[in-house]
């Protein structure tokens, strides 16, 4: 809105006259340092691949957005981070054995399709990240599940193949995935750690749960999401996770494999395409758990995530509406009149 | 224990260390004074001198235009030099009446009433009426008609306001620490003419030498209570007082004396009492000269009328460059655009923000849907869609996302990491459509 400027060079506007620090780029370059820890470890695990995919998802989505704005004579935001951020998630939802146009593809849907085409940030109905690696999955179903060993740490450009913790939970069940990795504790070491198969930066629980801890601590996520997303998807797996009997499953793998965490964190959390009144947010959740764990049981993919978060994301308007808090003084109307007389 | 607070809010720095311990001190007077007849909310007054007429200081010189209005009275003694057109501080031209001080504060004769506690209501009511009595939080509502309510919403209760929740300003903390006693019997004087036994003063907790000091001065009262409350903005503004206080909560569009409660702020209480005991119309108050672009802050007795350039001469000039001067406090008073405008009845303060300070309009950036508007509406509006309807030129649609509930506090617009100016957004679509 404009500024009046008048005599003595007053600038005169609308109260407030105080603003707080706040600001979306200083929310978006916090959540990109918060993916940090998972990204590097991911290159740690997976090498030089891993590495480059990510910086192509990067470098693509912000020369996607660069040039869709210049085109469009629209003011050019790459700098507030939010670009970087979709490409940056997106390069963590990938194997580290994608072939490189992939990358660019993904990125491409995620940030003109999904979010320009809607309208820009703050306008687009589902998360970019995940649309994009949605696009991917579907159109390139061979090459996006090919996972390396998380063996390839600085050495080899061309690593061998295997199957993600997931992958033979589903196919093979609990008994195979406990004998590959040794013993149930060693299990739950590895997936703590992130040594294991899958994308590039959903592996490592320690180094999400370290990123995630910062953005509470910041305040820019909120437990609502999280806890009732991964309390859902916890609850499911324990009563339904186990074949041939309940209350038997084991949750603890179920949050700590797949993209559970990062899901939950880092993408169920995005201010656009979440709900925004808080209660909302919990119903969300729940949402979004019981829709992952119901594609991990029951449907044709191992996992289930992405599938459940960009669902959730068409119900958030929805949500908003139906828990759109109520007005001051409004529930208290009939005690207003006892009051009265 | 908990203190008292309402659901929301937010916490802006509250800047009060600025003039906090500046004791209230006399303003120079001005040579002369421009008092506008419309300083209240409701009809403007009817002039009833005339050019060159000799006026004295609290001689009434505009009578109330209505039943919702307040009179107006000289606060100097001089002559009437020239009625018409000025702008007041929002940049309106306001009917105004210049005089010329000269310097003698020759008073009009006043009444004074030792035994004002025995008076009866009405005659206590009439006094304040009679004394041009406005709320001096800064909404200006004429005070006899809040203490008329109709017949069919009894009161039970009466609020002293002295949250002060506007960050820098400190006007009504030194009242409280320097005249507790005054405000107290402006307290019982409100009770009074309402005929109540239950009187609040509410204060932040941020100011505990003023809770201790109203304390003390109402121990002897069994009636009256001083709460502290939470820091927290917008603590002061009525239905969220009345909600920390009392514990109730003022229905959407309705007034406090929809739950029985009528709110006064200190610096009415004080005038209460001024005109209750010595029949001493609302002729000056004080004002908070504050901020980080002036050389020294105070809290002055400022004549009503006094060009508040003068004030911003006499608190030591701007500190380098002023980028803004505004009339009340940062989260809703208005920026001036001539500092060439009168001191009125509602001026709580008047901050000078430097050229550095400024946070300006220009950019901003979409909604990108965070939330933190909505979870600290003290309303409980969601502003953010509010904020996306407006500027989309939906504004019946906003309706359904109660517009006018709204107050305008501007806590969201404080919160927003885009920076939007929700309450510009919000005020647009308000004089777009009805209620």
């Amino acid at each position: 809105m404009a500024e009046i400027k008048k005599e003595h060079e007053l600038i005169v506007t609308v109260s407030p006259h105080i603003k707080s620090e706040e600001s979306t780029s200083r929310i978006m370059w916090s959540v990109n340092i918060a993916l940090l820890p998972a990204a590097v470890m991911g290159a740690y695990f997976f090498g030089p691949r891993a590495v480059l995919a990510i910086a192509l998802c990067i470098i693509s989505a912000l020369l996607s957005e660069y040039i869709y704005q210049k085109a469009l004579n629209k003011k050019v935001s790459i700098n507030d981070g939010s670009a970087f951020l979709t490409g940056l998630l997106l390069g963590m939802n990938l194997p580290a054995s994608v072939p490189f146009y992939i990358p660019v593809v993904g990125s491409f849907v995620a940030v003109i399709i999904t979010k320009q085409l809607f309208g820009g940030l703050g306008y687009n109905v589902f998360n970019p990240a995940l649309i994009g690696r949605a696009f991917l999955l579907i159109s390139f179903p061979k090459l996006m599940t090919i996972w390396t060993k998380p063996e390839a740490a600085f050495v080899q450009f061309d690593a061998k193949t295997t199957a993600t913790p997931l992958g033979i939970l589903k196919e093979e069940g609990l008994s195979k995935l406990i004998e590959v990795f040794g013993d149930k504790m060693n299990l739950y070491m590895e997936l703590l750690k992130g040594h294991r198969a899958g994308s590039i930066g959903e592996t490592s629980a320690i180094a999400l749960i370290i990123g995630a801890a910062f953005l509470f601590y910041r305040g820019y996520i909120t437990w609502h999401i999280p806890v009732s997303f991964l309390g859902t998807a916890a609850v499911m797996a324990w009563i339904f996770g186990a074949k041939g009997a309940l209350f038997a499953g084991d949750p603890v793998i179920h949050l700590l494999s797949g993209g559970m965490l990062l899901g939950a964190f880092f993408m169920a959390t995005d201010y656009v395409t979440c709900p925004s009144v808080k209660k909302g947010q919990i119903l969300f959740g729940i949402g979004c758990g019981f829709l992952t764990m119901l594609i991990r049981l029951k449907g044709g993919f191992p996992e289930g995530v992405m599938f459940a978060i960009l669902i959730m994301n068409c119900f958030a308007p929805l949500i908003d509406r139906g828990f759109k808090s109520k007005v001051f003084g409004a529930l208290k109307e009939t005690k207003a009149k006892e009051i009265k007389k | 224990m908990a203190l008292a607070t309402f659901k929301g809010g937010i916490h802006p720095p509250d800047k009060k260390e600025l003039a906090k311990d500046r004791p209230i001190s006399e303003a120079k007077p001005p040579q002369r004074v421009v008092i506008p007849l419309s300083q209240h909310l409701g009809a403007p007054c009817k002039p009833i001198v005339t050019i060159g007429q000799e006026v004295k200081k609290g001689e009434m010189i505009g009578e109330p235009g209505g039943f919702v209005s307040a009179p107006v009275h000289s606060s100097v003694s001089g002559k009437v030099i020239a009625i018409g057109e000025f702008p007041n501080a929002m940049g309106r031209m306001v009917n105004s009446i210049v005089i010329e001080n000269n310097g003698k504060e020759e008073w009009a004769a006043l009444k004074d009433n030792p035994d004002y506690m025995k008076l009866s209501p009405e005659e206590l009511k009439e006094k304040i009426k009679a004394a041009g009595i406005v709320g001096m939080g800064g909404a200006a509502f004429p005070t006899s008609v809040k203490l008329s309510p109709p017949k069919e919403k009894p009161i039970d209760t009466v609020i002293i306001n002295g949250a002060e929740c506007e960050p820098y300003l400190t006007a009504d903390y030194r009242l409280m620490v320097e005249k507790p006693n005054e405000v107290i019997e402006g307290l019982k004087i409100l009770m009074k003419v309402l005929g109540v036994n239950k009187g609040f003063v509410g204060i932040e907790n941020n100011k505990p030498d003023a809770i201790e000091k109203m304390k003390a001065a109402a121990k002897n009262e069994p009636g009256i209570e001083v709460c502290a409350l939470e820091v927290k903005y917008p603590q002061g503004a009525e239905k969220m007082l009345i909600k920390a206080t009392t514990g109730r909560e003022v229905p959407p569009r309705a007034l406090p004396m929809d739950v029985r409660v009528v709110v006064q702020n200190v610096g009415t209480a004080l005038a209460v009492y001024e005109a209750a005991r010595y029949g001493k119309p609302l002729i000056e108050r004080v004002v908070t000269v504050t901020g980080e672009g002036i050389n020294s802050p105070a809290n002055l007795v400022v004549k009503i009328g006094t060009m508040i350039s003068e004030l911003i001469e006499q608190s030591g000039g701007f500190k380098g460059g002023a980028g803004k001067v505004i009339s009340g406090g940062p989260m809703m008073g208005f920026a001036l655009s001539s500092l060439d405008v009168a001191v009125t009845k509602g001026t709580s303060g008047v901050l000078v923000i430097p050229e550095e300070g400024v946070v300006h309009a220009g950019d901003f950036g979409p909604c990108i849907r965070c939330g933190r508007c909505i979870d600290i509406c003290a309303m409980g509006l969601i502003p953010s869609m509010l904020s996306i309807l407006s500027e989309k030129g939906f504004y019946e649609e906003a309706k359904e996302y109660n517009l006018f509930d709204c107050f305008e506090c501007g806590s969201c617009a404080f919160v927003c990491p885009s920076k939007r100016p929700i309450v510009q957004l919000v005020r647009l679509a308000k004089s777009q459509t009805k209620p």
